[in-house]
């Protein structure tokens, strides 16, 4: 829109120091993740010293080597794995027909229903009388307790119940009730193949959010056979429990010994940061307008 | 069938106001009939809402009991306010309340602005690849987790070996030991979020940035306008609504500060200044088992947290036109 202007010299002014402002901030947040990526292959003693602080020297892929013998971390791996895509499902099953029904103009009671949702959003229970609700049902260490406490969220229901009704002309409804379709039929042949962009955020969203969670994780499950990736690496990353595992060659004897523990512990934190977090990110360029999207039409009745 | 009765009965005004009644509820229970498969399409996020958000409201009152687990909620004996008595007398009760509020306002007052002067600057550089990258890369450490995210923290500003510390020192500098110096508690907590949560806040005030009407910023063009009077005459202008419904929504939260952030970053040597309301209740009510005492301090916080969220919502409403509802 400003193509044909020509800029002026306190417009140039500006210009550039918007630029190094974005460029600082790009900085700032690119460089702890080149480091993380520089450091989980680097020698560990040249990354402790600080002698590497930005390309990788001394590479070793010792850490990663550390990281997949690790029996725990596969377990957590595959503990999340499932809890994600379970969960995820849950999440899809619940959130999508509950926001169509909501998004319709006809559906008595659609007020009764969001306002009876939204409360949930300023007050509820607390942490102890919900995981009093969760022991006695049951769910308590099993992957229950970790996927149906956290089945909905408000937020999506209202992000994925816009955009239904920003995008299904009204007529369309109107249309396939006229030829006798019904309500399930226009769900599931007409509206959820026209809305596979809110389907993929809504996975994406909750997807993530499953992924990365692990406060639910810490209180409700017991056995470290079911714990997922998270709480895995808050053993090694926040607890620091991986030093003494892992170097069973080393003679623990020597100082020498001890000094390289906890180099190589290091360097298996950074490796297992990189490893956890890989999927995520790497997926997460791609799917960038998605989430992007999901942000935008939440905004649009925030 | 029922209208041709109630037509036929009625004569009188009392009546046909009462026959346009019942006409108007035989229309309403026909569009329940008629939709009877929505209510099937909401009945799992109803089930879930009352069972998982409104069950534990019930369990709200042993707040007021003292919780004995042979007996259950309802069973346990009544005990009144013996325990908010015990909370508020308690000698940490000022330190968990300023740690809670200092964290939340610092953050606050920290992490609300950069996010919009972020989405400004992104808004004045030229769609093409730098735009993109910039964009890309300051998103990203929003998808890395909290428990990554504190073991980054812990690496970076460990003693001795952490990158920060080496910069710091390079820059001839003593570094602070961070990690357990209460002083630099919350500092350390307010920088990493802004670190994470910056680039992925400026999206929503991005999305407000692209309705910006270009007609007006031709015709402050024409006016002779320059770039830094348009971004502050035109598009901090257009940011205001956004920004009030973040303000309230963060007011809403202000006792519920990043609770699995700073359960993770606290050490018994921070923990003069790390204690918040959110870890107390975990630590009182599930590593300590005092269920109803717990409770108690958790039901304070969400009242206190309502409370605020209503009162501000009030006085924006009066002032403005934007508001929650």
């Amino acid at each position: 829109m400003l193509s044909g202007v020509k800029e002026s010299g306190r417009d140039k002014i500006f210009l550039a120091f918007n630029y190094i402002y974005v460029f600082l901030a790009f900085l700032i947040v690119f460089y702890p993740l080149v480091y993380m990526v520089s450091a989980s292959i680097s020698d560990p003693k040249l990354v402790g010293s600080g002698e590497m602080w930005l390309w990788p020297r001394g590479i070793t892929f010792d850490g990663y080597k550390r990281v997949f013998e690790n029996a725990n971390i596969w377990v957590g791996y595959g503990n999340t794995v499932v809890y994600t895509l379970v969960g995820t499902a849950i999440n899809l099953a619940v959130t999508l027909p509950a926001a169509y029904a909501l998004s319709r103009k006809d559906f008595v009671g659609r007020n009764l229903f969001m306002g009876l949702f939204m409360v949930t959003m300023f007050f509820g229970g607390g942490l102890v009388p919900t995981y009093l609700l969760v022991k006695k049902l049951h769910l308590v260490n099993t992957i229950w307790a970790i996927v149906l406490p956290s089945a909905a969220s408000i937020w999506n229901i209202i992000v994925a119940r816009t955009f239904f009704q920003s995008t299904l002309p009204s007529e369309l409804q109107e249309a396939a009730q006229i030829d006798g379709c019904t309500n399930m039929r226009l769900f599931l042949r007409i509206v959820l193949p026209l809305s596979m962009p809110i389907i993929a955020v809504m996975a994406l969203f909750y997807g993530v959010g499953n992924w990365n969670s692990y406060f639910s994780a810490l209180i409700y499950l017991n056995d470290t056979s079911k714990y997922p990736l998270q709480l895995v690496l808050r053993q090694i990353l926040v607890l620091q429990e991986m030093a003494a595992q892992g170097g069973g060659a080393i003679d623990s004897s020597s100082a020498e010994a001890l000094n390289n523990k906890a180099e190589i512990a290091a360097l298996v934190k950074y490796a297992v940061i990189i490893v956890a977090t890989v999927p995520v990110i790497a997926i997460y360029p791609f799917l960038q307008r998605y989430f992007v999207q999901g942000v935008m039409i939440g905004s649009v009745k925030g | 069938m029922q209208d041709t009765k109630t037509v036929t009965v009625s004569g009188s005004a009392v009546a046909s106001d009462r026959t346009m009644k019942r006409s108007r509820l035989t229309r309403t229970w026909k569009g329940i009939f008629q939709n009877w498969e929505l209510y099937i399409f909401i009945a799992p996020a109803l089930i879930y809402f009352l069972l998982f958000c409104y069950g534990p409201m019930y369990g709200i009152q042993i707040a007021f009991k003292t919780f004995i687990p042979t007996k259950g909620i309802t069973g346990s004996p009544w005990v009144g306010f013996d325990h908010f008595d015990r909370f508020f007398h308690s000698y940490y009760f000022w330190d968990l309340l300023w740690n809670t509020l200092s964290i939340s306002l610092y953050s606050l007052a920290v992490g609300f602005p950069i996010p919009i002067i972020l989405a400004l600057a992104f808004n004045e550089v030229r769609n093409g690849f730098f735009k993109k990258l910039a964009q890309t890369v300051t998103y990203a450490p929003h998808f890395i987790s909290m428990v990554v995210m504190v073991g980054m923290i812990i690496t970076f500003l460990s003693p001795s070996t952490g990158i920060v510390i080496h910069i710091i020192e390079g820059l001839g500098f003593t570094a602070p030991d961070f990690l357990t110096d209460p002083r630099w508690f919350k500092t350390m907590y307010v920088l990493s979020d802004v670190w994470q949560s910056a680039g992925w806040g400026t999206i929503i005030y991005l999305a407000a940035l692209s309705a910006v009407d270009p007609g007006l910023h031709e015709a402050a063009i024409i006016d002779g306008a320059s770039r830094f009077q348009r971004v502050r005459h035109i598009n901090i202008p257009t940011l205001v609504p956004t920004m009030t419904i973040l303000i309230i929504l963060s007011m809403g939260s202000l006792l519920g500060v990043g609770f699995e952030k700073i359960l993770l970053l606290q050490n018994p040597l921070n923990m003069t200044s790390s204690d918040v309301i959110s870890t107390f209740v975990y630590r009182s009510g599930l590593v300590s088992a005092q269920y109803s005492f717990s409770t108690a301090i958790g039901l304070f916080n969400s009242v206190i947290n309502a409370v605020l969220l209503i009162v501000v919502n009030q006085v924006v409403r009066r002032v403005s036109e934007n508001s929650l509802w």
